[in-house]
């Protein structure tokens, strides 16, 4: 009934071309990234403006339908699953950067707008917007903001939260607010900080700030070989020992390397168990200066090979490979799942030699990629959905592993969200009283709880886990995991 | 001072939570370690919980760059024990010397001059653990440097004033500090020419660590700060000096003194109260328009402009409505004036269901 009331008054308001609600339209949004899970929503609306966005919201609240909203459908923890009666509101119309002004370094942007789109917009002032997520091509503002989307630099730049100044928002109930603003300070409660991440729960961002940082005016980047994963966890120690503090640490086990190597060939060296690569970027005096400190502390820390890019693009293959590992590893598997646990650094070397003996356990095949800087790991376990149990099997081993994170110290996801992909493991987490609260903070801004209902906060309904194969987007290779 | 009444100690964080759930109309106002007078001065009805006790560093792991304390913890301290690993809270938390706490810090969301490189209290703080005004233990955020679970509660606390929550224990994330320092003085004749300077400079990949800007009789100084590598520290300031066409190169002892000083507010007139101001770079020629001149009212904008620190010594009401008419947030930081908020104030409507969410009986103090 209220679903049809609702359809009624979105007629009214999309034309039919813009209001999906035939199967086959329907179709592609029916999973993100995640695509164990899907849900056919009852109908999609591609939203042109930011009115129609407001329209919408306040409908659904009028009717008390559930709403998603979605941009390009990259969550990789099922954070754009729609609901079965509710709708999906897509934004990847609302791509307009409205304006970059140089002298504030900011940029104002509507949640459609890819990623990667600020950084080549604030190019020719020099300027670039610093977090990175692996699929930054189409990956959109409105979805890393939702999920607090990080990337290869967190260590040094921080996650989105830390690159978002000020957000205007329409609340579930329809109600737009304004939060933070265009300068990097603030004053009284970090409102704009703390609706980023809150996985579209608290509302649809509308126009966001976006603080842009001036492109390094050096970039030194070395990749290392060694022969046992151990060895490349203890460098990274010494490394962050040294007093260095590089923009990205980043490491590849054998699988990964193997992976990359047959479908990118990034030139890594062949035979080795694992691959550390290090960046370092800044002012070129001082970067000169601290690249012969590194190439010293590298030098001691037992490595096979040790490679220097000579050039930016000798620095694009290295990355080429390590930003491609994800779906290079997916060819050599029917299916699998990408974790985001994250631990403490010193922890690293006792959480790998763990998911390798796991791996043993489960008789799955593992491979790790991993933000070494900052102890988040992306461990992929490979599974072949058609065996049956296989997932199964493949969801306790993930499940595994993220307890240990925990156990560690660390934290069930570093980049990707909860989404209804790690749910269960909130309460792990988090203890009643923390979950009590955000419950309670959660129904306060939605009474109705509309907004992304079933999202990280456990009590909603547990989505049903279908199919199987990488994301059509990853298929063809536009998109990647990290 | 106060009446022993009306100050409760809490010594642990049981304390609090008690505090929380006595019954009774006075509202709590929480005092760390009272560096920031305007904030921390007791009004009538209210009765103080001071956290100043709650200090001690529970977990500091220099290979993880991350350590955890108790909220009532002094800055001071904290620097002491980072610095023995050759680590710091790159954003200069302010009022340090005159005991400011990592609390104090995080529930005003106060950053000094050193968040021009990395940013600011908000983005060094990881986690957070605070007594709500019914008295529960909450925790947000975790003890890693990326974590992405949960609602963003530790950024919420960044600038609560106290108004949300009783923070008692923090998690925060450090940096290797630059072995050495030095900063560029410049001097310039008119303002355009010096935000204009600033503002290149920011946009500029010469990765300064403070960018400072301070009116005074003559004209405007800027002061740039370079951090890194000793034996190119020489090399990196002449380059900035030619940026700056010019300027004074200050190293050493001097050198440090002058943040410092900066940092703990020594500028400051004895009777005046301080205002932090939050602002864009392309404000600063709009504010400075209608403040007094420098020798009665003096200031400094830091963070290449997005931060003004005034002194101020009429009344609140008269900057309030500067403030207003500017469209912009200030915040009382130093003296006795109030209200705390002045200028633009939050958006009530989503701040007040939070509010009503954390502290249903107005335990706390209104905003």
């Amino acid at each position: 009934m209220a679903a049809d009331a609702l359809m009624s008054d979105l007629e009214r308001l999309y034309p039919p071309k813009r209001l999906l609600r035939a199967p086959v339209q329907l179709a592609p949004y029916e999973s993100d990234a995640l695509t164990a899970f899907r849900t056919r929503p009852l109908a999609v609306v591609l939203s042109e403006t930011q009115d129609e966005v407001i329209e919408t919201v306040r409908l659904c609240h009028k009717h008390a339908v559930p709403f998603v909203a979605r941009g390009s459908g990259t969550s990789l923890s099922g954070g754009s699953l729609p609901l079965a009666e509710g709708i999906v509101i897509a934004l990847n119309r609302l791509n307009h950067i409205l304006t970059l002004d140089p002298q504030t370094r900011t940029a104002l942007v509507e949640p459609g707008v890819a990623n990667l789109a600020v950084s080549q917009a604030a190019a020719p002032h020099g300027l670039y917007y610093a977090p990175d997520p692996s699929s930054q091509p189409i990956c959109t503002i409105g979805g890393n903001v939702a999920f607090n989307s990080g990337g290869a630099h967190c260590l040094k730049y921080g996650m989105t939260a830390n690159h978002v100044l000020g957000i205007k928002a329409v609340l579930p109930d329809g109600e737009v607010v304004e939060m933070g603003g265009d300068s990097l300070e603030g004053v009284g409660p970090d409102l704009a900080g703390f609706f980023v991440g809150s996985e579209g729960l608290f509302g649809i961002a509308l126009e966001i700030t976006l603080r842009l940082l001036p492109v390094p005016e050096m970039y030194r980047t070395v990749l290392a070989s060694y022969s046992s994963l151990g060895a490349a966890g203890d460098a990274v120690t010494n490394v962050v020992a040294s007093g260095l503090l590089p923009g990205a640490l980043e490491i590849m086990d054998r699988l990964a390397i193997q992976a990359a190597e047959a479908s990118v060939d990034a030139g890594y060296p062949k035979g080795a168990a694992a691959v550390l690569i290090v960046e370092l970027e800044g002012e070129r005096i001082q970067v000169e200066a601290e690249f012969a400190r590194l190439l010293t502390v590298i030098e001691s820390t037992g490595a096979d090979e040790v490679r220097v890019a000579q050039d930016a693009a000798e620095r694009a293959r290295i990355w080429k490979g390590r930003k491609g590992a994800f779906s290079a590893v997916g060819r050599l598997s029917p299916d699998y799942i990408v974790q985001d646990g994250v631990v403490p650094r010193s922890h690293l070397g006792e959480a790998l030699a763990r998911i390798e003996e796991l791996s043993a356990e489960y008789d799955l095949r593992v491979a790790n990629v991993f933000h070494a800087g900052d102890g988040n790991l992306h461990p992929l376990i490979l599974y072949n959905g058609r065996e049956p149990g296989a997932l199964e099997r493949a969801e306790e081993l993930a499940g595994d592993i993220l307890r240990l994170c925990i156990q560690l110290g660390g934290s069930i996801t570093g980049e990707h969200g909860v989404g209804v992909e790690k749910l269960a493991y909130m309460p792990e987490m988090f203890n009643e009283t923390d979950l009590a609260v955000m419950g309670e903070l959660r129904a306060a801004i939605d009474p109705l709880g509309l907004a992304n209902r079933g999202k990280m906060l456990p009590a909603g309904d547990a989505p049903a886990l279908h199919a199987h194969g990488p994301h059509p987007l990853e298929k063809a290779g536009i998109i990647s995991r990290e | 001072m106060n009446n022993v009444m009306d100050v409760i100690n809490a010594e642990r964080i049981e304390d609090v939570q008690a505090a929380m759930q006595e019954p009774g109309d006075a509202r709590l106002r929480i005092r760390g370690g009272g560096s920031k007078t305007a904030l921390s001065t007791p009004r009538a009805g209210e009765r103080i919980l001071d956290l100043s006790r709650l200090s001690a560093i529970l977990e500091y792991e220099p290979g993880e760059y991350t350590f955890t304390a108790l909220a009532g913890t002094p800055i001071r301290k904290v620097e002491a024990a980072l610095a023995e690993h050759g680590q710091y809270l790159p954003f200069d938390p302010p009022l340090a010397g005159a005991g400011a706490t990592l609390g104090g810090t995080v529930a005003t969301g106060l950053s000094g001059s050193g968040r021009q490189r990395y940013g600011g209290v908000r983005d060094f703080l990881i986690g957070a653990r605070f007594v709500d005004g019914q008295g529960r233990l909450v925790r947000g955020g975790g003890k890693v440097v990326k974590n992405a679970a949960g609602f963003d509660l530790p950024k919420l606390m960044v600038g609560s004033l106290g108004r949300l929550g009783a923070l008692v224990e923090l998690s925060f994330k450090v940096f290797p500090k630059p072995a050495a320092y030095a900063t560029v003085e410049t001097r310039f004749v008119s303002l355009d020419q010096a935000v204009d300077a600033m503002v290149s400079l920011s946009a500029a990949p010469l990765d300064v660590e403070a960018l400072d800007l301070t009116p005074d009789a003559e004209g405007f100084v800027i002061w740039a700060r370079l951090g890194g590598v000793a034996d190119v520290l020489d090399e990196r300031a002449e380059r900035l000096r030619a940026f700056l066409d010019g300027g004074h190169i200050l190293t050493g002892e001097e050198e440090r003194a002058h943040w410092r000083t900066a940092g703990d507010f020594a500028w400051l007139p004895a009777d005046a109260s301080l205002i932090k101001v939050a602002l864009t770079p392309a404000q600063v020629a709009a504010l400075e328009k209608r403040l007094p001149g420098p020798g009665d009212s003096p200031r400094r904008y830091s963070v290449g402009g997005a931060l003004a620190w005034l002194a101020w010594q009429a009344s609140i009401s008269d900057l309030d409505a500067i403030l207003t008419d500017l469209n912009l947030p200030g915040l009382l930081i130093l003296g006795d004036g109030q209200p705390a908020l002045i200028g633009r104030r939050p958006d009530p409507v989503y701040l007040d269901r939070i509010k009503r969410t954390l502290d249903p009986a107005g335990r706390l103090l209104k905003f």
